[in-house]
């Protein structure tokens, strides 16, 4: 056993510490959140071309370090440390895997294209009616020649206003929340027919609702089997879930930090506020829940690889100890704050806000709490 | 011991009901429908109703423009209120400032400044909390000094709550540097319109332009308008917190919210059945529910208890704490219930494609909101100092 990182794992963590701690303040985050795109296209091209974080986790044959899931969830934790926008986890986590698996020449086509930062790939898999349920789609691509033809309404697309490609699930097939008939499709973002609606997130990203009117596109952008593709999208959703509870830990350590100088600053009834037992168990309560968050993220990114279901009960669990985790460590935070802690100004609320939507993203604490229980308590 | 209404409670609960459906505005109904901010006319509006009913201060002394109301009827009217989801009416002069007025104030005071807070010609705002004291409200360090007969006032006020509508505010002040933190303060009235006083926003987590910073520099204030004893301003403080904690637990709009979750969850569909079906979900609706009657029934126990009539006692606290909580939970399963439809954030954001929505209505205040009521257990004295109250009043710890 051993939970050491390799000297590449540690170097790609400092570079990217070091580079977040001169880019990423939270003024200048604030800055770009508020300009008309809300985002610094700068950094992402820096991250790729300057620091090569982006091929952290592809392998050599396309030009990354060789690293896989552990560089995730290392690149995952010091984004979320700043609250970085950056759309790491669907171009690099989720596009990245779900071509990583398919291989062939659609793989050596677009990763190097992630690599180099010029792709930024979106994900466009939830719809009003679906809630958490990867095979529950409306969506639908039918044959039409050599291609398909996609109609259908995704909710909530994060960083589809930056994107090059969209990647999309629909059904080739089945009924609305039928395992088979679930294809997965990259798409180029500006195809004619794709009608998006862009507005920005309560926690400082860009989303939209993307509605394919229909939509032609090309027999190869079909990713896997037609009709075939939950399992791929399981896979790349509970890569994804570990990755954003990743984010996740560097969130809440934030959030804990703050909170631990804040009272030591604070001085109310003469003393500081920290001195006070009840918030000191407070803060007691919050570190474990820190330290919880980020032993859970590592198991859950050690289990990837085994079998399906092995892999999802533990991603489950992963995430609803870190759903729960994290509004416990963020509502905390801000009530040990104060007032201060409920204004725009300070960047613990924001922290805050970013902690909220990591608790539903990929799936509720009940939804996974659901989902463990299904896998390891049958009957 | 029963808890059922006479016929008399019922025949008046038909006539509030009554009065409502007839009378609540219809524009007013429409902004809260649609989730939109309220101006300051929209505040209004439901306060002047009211107030050309004479329903406007259930709570205060008949002499002074109460409805006479038995506690029961009080709840009632709150009940009815709420239920017809009416907007809550601003506390700071009818709750707060008024009833100090009535109690410690002059004659020249209570003839001048109560019938402008029943008649909503003043907006009041409450100049307690600084930058260094928030639960340590005592340690409060803007000052006062008398120059004939007036007072020079110099500090800095934060989070005033609407401060950016105010005529008045009514502020703690130190009078004598000298004494003990709570005895050199006394409570001012003063016009905001002076010279010298800067209102400034602070923006809070869900976007919204609720509270301020209020600067005062070198602003006159005639002595005239000091309410009770010069330094005996704590004693209308701790008159006023505990009057703030009435009507804090929140039960009848808490009663409101409970079924704006379940009509939610039950639009929102999880699988092939609605939200509201989903057993986890189910669950915490239903402990809520079970929370709240607690809450309610700890509520008319003391409103019709021994003390009923003389003012709230520590046991408010517990109110505060248990009503602020819920207040919060119900937010929580809200953003819950809607799902990915949480994260748009739509202030200063146009709608108006309606062919391509971004989401059901109920969504769009979800996020702002829990955000917003984040600040239930920090405002009106936070729950760690009203647990420390009950410790030490009720407990005698």
């Amino acid at each position: 056993m051993d939970f050491t990182y390799t000297e590449t794992q540690d170097m790609v963590r400092d570079t990217l510490a070091r580079f977040l701690a001169d880019t990423y303040d939270f003024d200048t985050r604030q800055k770009f959140i508020d300009s008309e795109t809300g985002r610094d296209p700068a950094i992402w091209t820096a991250l790729a071309q300057e620091l090569g974080m982006l091929g952290a986790a592809f392998g050599e044959e396309h030009g990354g370090l060789g690293g896989g899931a552990l560089e995730n969830a290392i690149v995952m934790e010091e984004m979320g440390k700043v609250i970085a926008i950056e759309p790491y986890v669907p171009t690099v986590v989720i596009a990245g895997g779900a071509l990583k698996t398919v291989g062939g020449a659609q793989a050596d086509a677009m990763i190097p294209e992630i690599i180099m930062g010029n792709a930024i790939i979106a994900f466009a898999y939830a719809e009003p009616q679906g809630r958490y349920d990867l095979a529950n789609l409306r969506t639908t691509a039918k044959k039409d020649g050599s291609g398909y033809v996609l109609s259908g309404h995704k909710s909530v697309v994060y960083a589809a206003p930056w994107a090059t490609h969209l990647l999309v699930t629909a059904r080739t097939g089945g009924g609305q929340r039928e395992a088979e008939g679930v294809s997965l499709f990259l798409i180029d973002a500006n195809l004619p027919g794709i009608v998006r609606r862009d507005y920005p997130t309560v926690d400082g990203n860009r989303a939209s609702e993307i509605y394919f009117e229909n939509v032609a596109i090309p027999g190869d952008a079909l990713l896997g089997g037609e009709g075939a593709g939950l399992a791929l999208v399981e896979q790349i959703v509970d890569e994804a879930t570990v990755a954003t509870c990743a984010e996740a830990t560097g969130v809440m350590q934030k959030l804990h930090e703050g909170t631990l100088e804040y009272t030591q600053q604070r001085k109310q009834f003469g003393v500081p506020i920290a001195k006070f037992q009840v918030l000191q168990h407070r803060m007691v309560d919050m570190f474990m829940e820190v330290e919880q968050a980020r032993s859970m993220t590592i198991m859950g990114t050690l289990k990837l690889d085994l079998p399906a279901d092995e892999r999802k009960a533990a991603v489950s669990a992963c995430k609803a100890k870190v759903s729960r985790g994290a509004k416990f460590v963020g509502q905390n935070a801000i009530q040990t704050h104060g007032g201060i802690g409920i204004t725009q100004e300070l960047a613990i609320g924001h922290y805050f806000k970013r902690a909220t939507m990591i608790e539903g993203q990929f799936g509720s604490a009940d939804y996974h709490m659901d989902r463990f229980e299904r896998l390891t308590l049958a009957d | 011991m029963d808890m059922e209404f006479s016929p008399e409670d019922l025949a008046f609960q038909k006539e509030v009901r009554d009065f409502i459906a007839e009378n609540y505005p219809a524009e007013l109904r429409g902004k809260q429908d649609e989730g939109e901010e309220l101006s300051k006319e929209d505040f209004l509006a439901w306060h002047k109703v009211l107030y050309e009913k004479g329903w406007v201060a259930p709570a205060w002394p008949v002499e002074y423009g109460g409805t006479g109301w038995t506690p029961t009827q009080r709840f009632i009217f709150s009940e009815e209120t709420a239920r017809a989801d009416c907007i809550r009416l601003l506390p700071f002069g009818l709750s707060m400032v008024g009833p100090v007025i009535y109690t410690f104030g002059t004659p020249e005071q209570k003839a001048y400044f109560l019938p402008r807070i029943l008649s909503g010609e003043d907006w009041w705002c409450q100049g307690y909390s600084e930058p260094g004291a928030g639960s340590d409200l005592a340690s409060l360090r803007t000052t006062a000094v008398r120059d004939g007969d007036d007072y020079i006032v110099n500090g800095q006020k934060t989070w005033t709550t609407l401060a950016q509508h105010a005529d008045w505010g009514f502020f703690l002040v130190r009078t004598d540097k000298e004494a003990k933190a709570q005895e050199g303060i006394s409570f001012l009235l003063i016009d905001m319109k002076s010279p010298g006083i800067t209102v400034r926003p602070i923006i809070t987590l869900g976007g919204e332009h609720e509270v301020n910073e209020v600067w005062l520099e070198d602003v006159r204030v005639p002595v005239s308008q000091r309410v009770h004893e010069e330094n005996k301003g704590w004693t209308c403080a701790k008159f006023l917190l505990a009057h703030e904690r009435t009507g804090i637990a929140g039960v009848a709009a808490s009663k409101r919210g409970v079924e704006k979750v379940k009509a939610i969850a039950r639009t929102e569909v999880d699988g092939d059945k609605p939200l509201l079906a989903n057993p986890f979900f189910k669950r915490k609706v239903a402990e809520l529910e079970v929370d709240l009657t607690a809450l309610e029934f700890t509520e008319l126990r003391s409103l019709a208890g021994p003390n009923a009539g003389k003012g709230p006692g520590p046991e408010s606290s517990l109110l505060k704490i248990k009503g602020s909580e819920i207040q919060q939970r119900l937010t929580e399963l809200t953003l819950e219930a809607v799902g990915h439809y949480g994260a748009p954030y739509f202030r200063g954001f146009g709608e108006g494609d309606n062919e391509h929505p971004i989401g059901p209505d109920y969504a769009h205040r979800a996020a702002p909101t829990y955000f917003n009521v984040r600040k239930t257990t920090i405002y009106g004295g936070s729950n760690e100092i009203q647990r420390n109250i009950i410790a030490k009043m009720v407990l005698g710890l």
